[in-house]
């Protein structure tokens, strides 16, 4: 498809975004249980979902805060997880840099794994669009990602006040996040990074204020980006 | 944690959010990111959550910190569903569904 005009693009992004709110949805209810869980308050579970918009940091901060680490620490290690998104907000600077600033601060907000991803599929797709249209799409597949992401977070919020502790439901959590890391590990580099990071975390325990997943993150980032050089370094003969 | 604690790490993590999304999109405008950064950035998600995870497997809470068959084949059953299927979701049901099974199977044999 070739040039479009800005309600084509914002429909279509629209349409495009729906399969992701299987996904979303029910991350957006376990959350929500899992906030309830650790003694947030509805509201302030709701808040957090609203403020952030993170699903793997709010989980990071609600897990260090529920194992009583000290909150700058669940501050910084939830950012860490959230750095990623430096990478996807210079990604869309080639494609959505011309817009207007009060347009790229609200594509900033909407800025999520989901609306990354379908953007970056379409625009590469679509190279001829407008940068109205790709504003457009943008704002379309938030449309119904952000609505579910509130809704459902209150709603896991409702239930979590409900489940009764033999649901074992401490295990919640990681397993959620296990679920997350094992489709990230792409390539030999993604897993050497999440080994060295569980190897060092694990040695570093007793370092105060849960300080070893700070210490062991940079180390399994360098890890991580040299196996990538190393193996790329192999398949081109030299 | 007090409502204080969560205040702050509700406010100081949006805002800190925040500038990472805009960062490059607003501020920093059109310059390219240095290679070894944009590498390194593609590991903050491998390098931080299996630190996270690692030791509430090993040494969960609910069990006073004693490993426990029950959480570290959910754990396992998790983590290798979502390796092979590459989704999240049902590496969540199939975990839980461990977690359950093993757990009932314990209470059965006393």
């Amino acid at each position: 498809m070739s040039a479009t005009n800005t309600k084509t693009a914002f429909w279509r992004g629209a349409r495009d975004a729906l399969p992701f709110l299987a996904v979303v949805g029910p991350f957006a209810l376990l959350f929500g249980v899992v906030a309830t869980e650790a003694g947030l308050r509805v509201y302030e579970t709701l808040a957090m979902s609203v403020v952030v918009v993170a699903g793997a940091a709010q989980f990071t901060a609600l897990s260090l805060l529920a194992d009583d680490a000290p909150t700058l620490i669940a501050i910084v290690a939830a950012l860490a997880v959230n750095l990623r998104m430096a990478m996807y907000s210079a990604a869309l600077v080639p494609w959505l840099g011309r817009a207007p600033f009060w347009q790229r601060a609200l594509i900033a907000y909407c800025n999520v794994d989901q609306t990354y991803a379908l953007s970056m599929a379409r625009f590469e797709r679509d190279p001829d669009w407008s940068v109205p249209a790709r504003v457009a799409y943008f704002f379309g597949a938030a449309a119904p990602v952000f609505p579910t992401w509130y809704a459902l977070t209150i709603v896991g919020a409702l239930i979590g006040a409900q489940i009764p502790e033999w649901l074992a439901l401490d295990f919640a959590l990681p397993i959620c996040f296990l679920a997350i890391i094992g489709p990230i590990l792409r390539s030999v580099a993604h897993v050497a990074a999440a080994v060295t990071s569980v190897a060092l975390t694990l040695l570093l325990a007793g370092l105060p204020y849960s300080l070893g997943l700070l210490v062991a993150a940079l180390p399994a980032m360098a890890v991580g980006a040299a196996v990538e050089t190393w193996v790329e370094r192999r398949r081109v003969p030299a | 944690m007090s409502q204080a604690t969560i205040w702050t790490v509700i406010v100081a993590l949006g805002i800190g959010t925040y500038l990472i999304r805009l960062s490059f999109l607003g501020l920093i405008g059109d310059r390219p990111l240095p290679p070894v950064v944009l590498r390194l950035l593609r590991y903050t998600g491998v390098g931080v959550l299996p630190g996270l995870v690692a030791p509430l497997v090993v040494w969960p809470a609910a069990t006073g910190g004693q490993p426990d068959a029950a959480r570290i084949l959910a754990a396992l059953v998790a983590l290798l569903v979502g390796l092979w299927r590459r989704e999240a979701l049902l590496a969540i049901v199939a975990g839980a569904v461990t977690l359950y099974g093993v757990l009932a199977v314990e209470y059965w044999l006393g």
